[in-house]
């Protein structure tokens, strides 16, 4: 079991005009959602670059959001839907490397949609809370130790098997 | 990549705002001053009480130059609030004004959370993020753009004109596009205007006027907007004008054709009249209209719509040759600076409360059609009469139909209570009827308007508060034979009451129009909730939108009265101004750039641009960013393989820094 004061940790993508205002707009609005989310602001949703995504689980987030604005109303035509292309493919790939999906979440917020910020916030802080710690930095920090330790191992098995190959020829 | 600056050392100076008690009532100040303070680079680490203010900017240049500061984090409100004023502060103090980063704590921050512990938290993380980030910055230079001097003003209501009148008095040249035959809008159907209960007409009607003979305003009616393309200063516009199938410059609204045209009977429904009066296929929208010229309606006009008429208007028209069946749909392509958009609002449509009885009791009217009664020049000459024609005896107004109320329209609509008041005064005076308004609370916050509801008060109209259950013509006892019968719950009376009157008037609320999510599309902006166009700040900045160069004005962004309107158009035209006169606009330096030596020329990044900013430099084999053209989303710089475009303001090791920052806090 992971540590009873774990909190989950959700980086969030949210685009200048629509999601990040929505967010200005849950403030202004005294909405109360749950402290887990740190959002970074890009122009738009189609800024968040796949390497993104991956740097933030990579770096110890447990979830990541991306924020823009509805279809059909991106500030710059047409960015969201490359987002979209882009959240599929980023899907399939995290399930490669076993990293479950619901742990990566694309809204659309527009807004004026300050109280969506505030439920997908918060359901997603629940879900993520529900499936647990991701601690992809410990993750690698045992892969490391196991890459270090590999070489040895495969020298000392490799040594044991010549000499097994060796004994069979003799006998 | 090596931090950009003038000696090599960056040395940071940070500020967390208390913003009174709006930050520091939820994180601890000080704690995450002393948190930062210790992270590499951070030179001046500090708390203040107000950044924004003039000693909090002060600060800043003080510790830029005393403490030689080249970097400047604040942790404070929106970057989308006071962005601007921090880098104007960072560039007094004599950096470049690129080498800021703002930390939203308190939108992001204290307002929304409940966890002091946890807030600071988020703060530190969010602080932590900026202050990595910030070492990447590059100076940048903001790109000034030329700005196109003309305005287009959509919507030709009272906001509209205003706003059109006020830049063509300054010089400005304007467009005006109304998509109805006349402008004037709703202003024109009224009587009279409360509180002051002058003639509407009177004051409207030489602004309309004005509109169309004003040198400076090229006026477009029973025309739309088709397309909207550009950006702030240099917008072009494609506006669809709908064939009038009258020539409006040879016109002279002498309305012979009117008078010979093969409909002998008026026939059709007024629209001006809301359907009380009848007009026929070609008619004058209503006797002031400008321009003043007749319009043909081709679901109507027998020419039009069958080819077999023997065209009798052309004939009575003559050697004027006014008439024109042959029109077409034109499109015609504008280039304007700014534009303003006050596309105004719809009435309710009272028949989706059908416990009023509206279209079922003839005489159950709206607050318009009892507008349309009391004005001379309306359908009845300004007498005040059921639909048998006989004068009524007792009048009931029924407040808030489609407003305050969950199972329609929640706001409250703002102008039916002191609308029904100049109703019921018009009501009394006309008819001498008994007046009864039935209201939850009576709103009247305008200038001279609670003065206006104490003369309603001593003129004897009745007040009963209680929203109204249903109106029947059930009669139960013999005073209520051949009436219609308000039930009402009289809250202050504490009691059931069954009220018979001979006419009742739905003061119906204003919504958004029907289409006002493709007009917002149309424009870049957004609405909010309800359906009306979002300003950029509620208090800040009413007319503004988040499209620079796109201003709202009027009811198209929350129900108003007249005068306030007539205020938000005038704001409006003065931002457009503002803008205008400074002669160019400064552009973020956001835009994307190719790195050459990394760009293998794969074209990837070609289809993804909506702008046509990237082109392909045959001959080097690489792809090419007009700067001019890019708005700065990233979209190409986020699918570039190998990581050649690149975007100013959003670098890759700028948000790298920035992921990292937020996961190292733990």
């Amino acid at each position: 079991m992971h540590d009873p004061g774990w909190q989950p940790r959700i980086v969030a993508f949210f685009c200048n005009w629509c999601t990040y205002t929505a967010a200005d707009l849950a403030g202004v609005s005294r909405l109360k959602y749950a402290p887990n989310v740190r959002i970074i602001r890009l122009m738009c949703s189609g800024r968040a670059d796949p390497q993104f995504i991956l740097a933030a689980f990579a770096g110890g987030a447990d979830g990541v959001l991306i924020g823009g604005c509805h279809v059909g109303d991106c500030h710059y035509s047409e960015g969201n839907l490359k987002t979209l292309r882009r959240f599929q493919m980023l899907k399939r790939m995290l399930r490669g490397l076993g990293i479950d999906e619901r742990r990566f979440r694309l809204e659309w917020i527009s807004a004026a949609e300050g109280d969506k910020v505030r439920t997908v916030v918060n359901e997603m802080v629940e879900q993520v809370r529900s499936l647990g710690p991701l601690g992809m930095p410990s993750r690698f920090r045992e892969w490391d130790a196991e890459m270090a330790r590999l070489p040895a191992e495969a020298k000392t098995a490799g040594a044991g098997a010549a000499q097994e190959e060796a004994e069979a020829a003799h006998a | 990549m090596k931090p950009n600056s003038s000696n090599g050392e960056v040395r940071i100076g940070f500020y967390v705002c208390h913003c009174g008690h709006n930050i520091a009532g939820m994180v601890d100040c000080p704690a995450v001053a002393h948190y930062v303070g210790g992270l590499p680079g951070v030179a001046v680490s500090r708390d203040y009480k107000y950044m924004c203010s003039d000693p909090g900017q002060e600060l800043i240049k003080q510790d830029i130059r005393e403490h030689r500061l080249n970097r400047i984090v604040v942790a404070s409100c929106s970057p989308l609030l006071h962005e601007h004023t921090f880098r104007h502060a960072v560039e007094a103090g004599g950096l470049n004004p690129f080498y800021f980063q703002m930390v939203n704590i308190r939108e992001h921050g204290s307002w929304v959370h409940t966890d002091r512990a946890a807030a600071t938290d988020k703060a530190m993380a969010l602080a932590n993020a900026a202050v990595r980030r910030v070492r990447f910055h590059r100076p940048l230079e903001t790109v000034r753009v030329p700005i196109n001097p003309d305005v287009l003003v959509v919507g030709g209501g009272i906001s509209g004109i205003h706003a059109a009148l006020t830049l063509a008095n300054g010089a400005k040249k304007v467009f005006m596009v109304e998509r109805e035959p006349s402008i004037g809008g709703h202003m024109a159907k009224f009587d009279k205007t409360f509180p002051t209960l002058d003639c509407a007409a009177c004051i409207l009607t030489p602004k309309m006027s004005a509109v169309r003979s004003h040198e400076n305003i090229t006026l477009w009616t029973h025309s739309e907007v088709a397309k909207v393309e550009g950006y702030v200063g240099n917008y072009v516009v494609t506006v669809r004008r709908k064939p009038r199938y009258v020539n409006e410059e040879l016109c002279v609204g002498c309305q012979e054709c009117i008078n010979a045209c093969i409909f002998k009977e008026a026939k059709f429904p007024d629209e001006f009249n809301v359907g009380l009066s009848k007009r026929k296929p070609i008619y004058i929208p209503f006797p002031q209209a400008v321009p003043q010229a007749v319009v043909i309606d081709p679901a109507r006009c027998l020419q039009l719509k069958t080819g077999k008429c023997k065209q009798t208007c052309i004939e009575a028209c003559g050697d004027r040759h006014a008439i024109d069946l042959t029109q077409k749909e034109q499109l015609v392509q504008i280039k304007v600076g700014n534009i303003i958009v006050a596309t105004g609002f719809k009435l309710f449509d009272a028949k989706r409360i059908p416990q009023y009885g509206y279209g079922l009791y003839p005489n159950v009217v709206t607050s318009i059609e009892l507008e349309r009664l009391v004005t001379s020049s309306g359908p009845t000459g300004g007498h005040v009469v059921l639909r048998d024609g006989t004068t009524p005896q007792s009048v009931a107004f029924v407040l808030c139909v489609g407003s305050r109320d969950f199972r329609t329209n929640r706001w409250c609509s703002r102008t039916c209570c002191m609308h029904s008041m100049k109703l019921a005064q018009l009501v009394r005076e006309h008819t001498g009827a008994d007046v009864t308004v039935f209201y939850l609370d009576i709103r009247a916050p305008g200038k001279g308007c609670e003065e206006f509801y104490d003369k309603s008060l001593k003129d004897g109209i009745q007040f009963v508060r209680g929203r109204v259950a249903e109106v029947t013509d059930w009669a139960v006892t013999p005073e209520e034979e051949g009436k219609l019968v308000i039930r009402v719950e009289d809250t202050l009376a504490g009691l059931v009451r069954r009220i018979p009157v001979d006419m009742i008037v739905l003061a119906v609320g204003m919504e958004p129009h029907a289409d006002s999510q493709d007009v917002r599309r149309l424009f870049n902006m957004s609405c909010g909730t309800e359906g009306w166009f979002l300003e950029k700040h509620p208090k800040l900045a009413p007319v503004a939108t988040f499209t620079d160069g796109v201003f709202i004005a009027g009811c198209c962004q929350g129900p108003k009265d007249i005068p306030d309107s007539i205020a938000q158009a005038g704001a409006a035209a003065a931002e457009a101004m503002a803008l205008i006169d400074r002669g160019y606009i400064e552009q973020e330096p956001n835009t994307a750039y190719i790195a050459e030596e990394d760009c293998s020329g794969c074209k990837s990044c070609l289809p993804l641009c909506p702008y046509t900013a990237i082109g392909f430099d045959e001959e080097k084999g690489k792809a090419a960013i007009n700067a001019t053209l890019c708005k700065g989303c990233g979209t190409c710089v986020a699918a570039c393989p190998s990581g050649s475009i690149r975007q100013r303001l959003f670098e890759d090791d700028e948000i790298f820094s920035e992921i990292e920052g937020v996961l190292a806090h733990a």
